[in-house]
């Protein structure tokens, strides 16, 4: 009785390991980015505006499925053309702390929906609107501020030299046979 | 009860014809396989028939009277000593022909594509093949997906690797499998000896959709080859109709834009399926549809319900641009 019970237990703690992250890949509102107010700046006629929420946040932020989709899409959309792999070039740095608009990921999120003065483009109905949330998690990531257990690694192609099953073959020089 | 399982077996083996099946073999590598199969299953099977057999024989023809185990008779144990030495050396000889047919299979299989005068680069990306046919002359370079078009009768050289995890490309019909490795290039020749469609499936699991990754082999004698790689070169038809213009703004205007590539447009993604001649192709999706204005429609309103996890987004569109951005694209022959 005892032994079927400890049994019982395990199978049952066992089970619960089974539970596996929810990817939500299709959005249940057809509506993406179009409605949605734009919040360029925070500089408002008498007094700071409140910062703007949406319940989007907390589902994308420090879930590692669109952490990892944001990773894909910052290179297949090349946002590395102006940043770089988050170092910064024609367009700032991703990874430091130097956030001009605010680290939130709700203003990451308009930045790239509606785009910033000085050359940062919009990206409305071009991306759809959960993309942006996941671009604009991986974005945050960047710098540090997901947390380690969700956020993608570094990419093999950044690391001092490729790893060993990429290096060249010794026999035909790294040429197509 | 033998007739039942017979009938079985053949109603079993009528799978293994069609477009798929490496026990129908339409190509030199192919039959080089399907012999060595068939071979290989033949003699182990004879093998096992003759061990049972040995096995079953003395529990058949068991004596009544037994002799006394202790008493040794020196010519009974003669010539069981040689039967094991014979089965020894048997076996050995078996083994190491077993393998020597193995390996001058590969060296005929290996000779194939050694004066190719087509190569073919198939990279595999979850869950598509992209597929680029080489030339010296950059303008005559061809991307193109999921379909691939030979010239039967000649060797083709498949040079295949991959973006993001192992794949395997595999048309039974035409060769054996080759993975496709990250960073890493193979070289698979293969030869159709007749104008035909064979299927091929990717054949190392590679997440989710990996059951709907396949391609069309498509042999056809060299001129029609050629004529298909002439207009496959050309920039993509100007749309007709005002729906279909309305589409092409729209393709252009939208997310569409940003992965897809549609040659003589703006439209220049890397990271999807050429769409270039789109609706020249016989389906959708790696396989999954077949090319038809309906289907079209429901794979860019719903890609997640057709093909979960695949890498096309569900795009906000409503229903008269849904039906432009159609227009357009089934236009794109």
């Amino acid at each position: 009785m005892k032994r079927g019970l400890v049994v019982l237990l395990s199978a049952t703690l066992a089970l619960a390991a089974c539970q596996r992250e929810e990817r939500d890949t299709r959005p249940q509102s057809a509506l993406g980015s179009g409605e949605q107010p734009a919040p360029v700046t925070t500089l408002e006629p008498g007094g700071e505006r409140p910062s703007v929420s949406d319940n989007k946040a907390a589902a994308f932020e420090a879930n590692a499925f669109h952490l990892s989709e944001g990773k894909r899409l910052f290179n297949w959309f090349n946002c590395t053309g102006c940043h770089a792999n988050g170092g910064g070039g024609m367009g700032p740095a991703l990874m430091d702390q130097k956030w001009i608009y605010g680290s939130s990921i709700e203003s990451i999120h308009a930045t790239i929906r509606d785009g910033r003065p000085n050359g940062m483009p919009t990206f409305r109905d071009k991306v759809p609107d959960d993309q942006i949330w996941e671009l604009a998690a991986f974005v945050r990531s960047l710098g540090g501020n997901a947390p380690s257990s969700a956020a993608p690694s570094r990419n093999d192609d950044m690391m001092v030299h490729p790893s060993e099953n990429r290096l060249p073959d010794a026999a035909t020089l790294g040429k197509s046979p | 009860m033998f007739a039942a399982f017979g009938t079985t077996c053949v109603l079993l083996l009528q799978g293994c014809s069609g477009w798929q099946s490496a026990l129908d073999p339409k190509g030199p590598a192919a039959s080089e396989l399907a012999w060595l199969i068939w071979f290989f299953t033949g003699l182990c099977a004879l093998i096992w028939l003759l061990v049972m057999i040995a096995l079953a024989a003395p529990l058949a023809m068991r004596s009544r009277t037994r002799s006394d185990p202790l008493v040794l008779d020196p010519g009974a144990e003669h010539r069981k000593a040689r039967a094991v030495w014979a089965a020894l050396g048997a076996t050995t000889v078996i083994l190491v022909g077993l393998t020597l047919l193995s390996f001058f299979a590969n060296r005929t299989l290996a000779a194939i594509g050694s004066d190719a005068e087509l190569t073919i680069r198939v990279t595999g990306h979850q869950w598509w093949w992209e597929v680029r046919y080489e030339n010296a002359q950059p303008s005559r370079i061809l991307t193109t997906a999921n379909e691939i078009h030979i010239p039967s009768g000649e060797p083709v050289r498949i040079i295949v690797t991959s973006t993001d995890v192992i794949h395997s490309f595999w048309v039974p019909s035409l060769a054996g499998k080759l993975d496709l490795i990250p960073g890493h290039e193979n070289v698979l020749d293969l030869m159709a000896d007749k104008p035909g469609v064979y299927r091929g499936q990717c054949a190392e699991f590679c997440g989710q959709q990996h059951a709907n990754m396949s391609t069309l082999i498509i042999a056809e004698p060299r001129p029609v080859f050629d004529a298909w790689l002439n207009d496959q070169l050309r920039s993509a038809a100007a749309p007709v109709s005002a729906e279909a213009s309305a589409g092409a703004e729209l393709f252009l205007n939208r997310a569409c834009v940003m992965c897809h590539k549609i040659g003589g447009t703006v439209a220049g993604g890397t990271v999807a399926p050429d769409l270039t001649h789109i609706a020249s192709r016989q389906t959708l999706a790696a396989g999954t549809l077949t090319m038809s204005r309906g289907n079209l429609a429901a794979w860019i309103a719903d890609p997640q319900g057709i093909k979960p996890g695949a890498h096309m987004p569900v795009v906000d569109l409503n229903g008269d641009e849904l039906n432009a951005i159609v227009a357009y694209l089934e236009g794109l022959k």
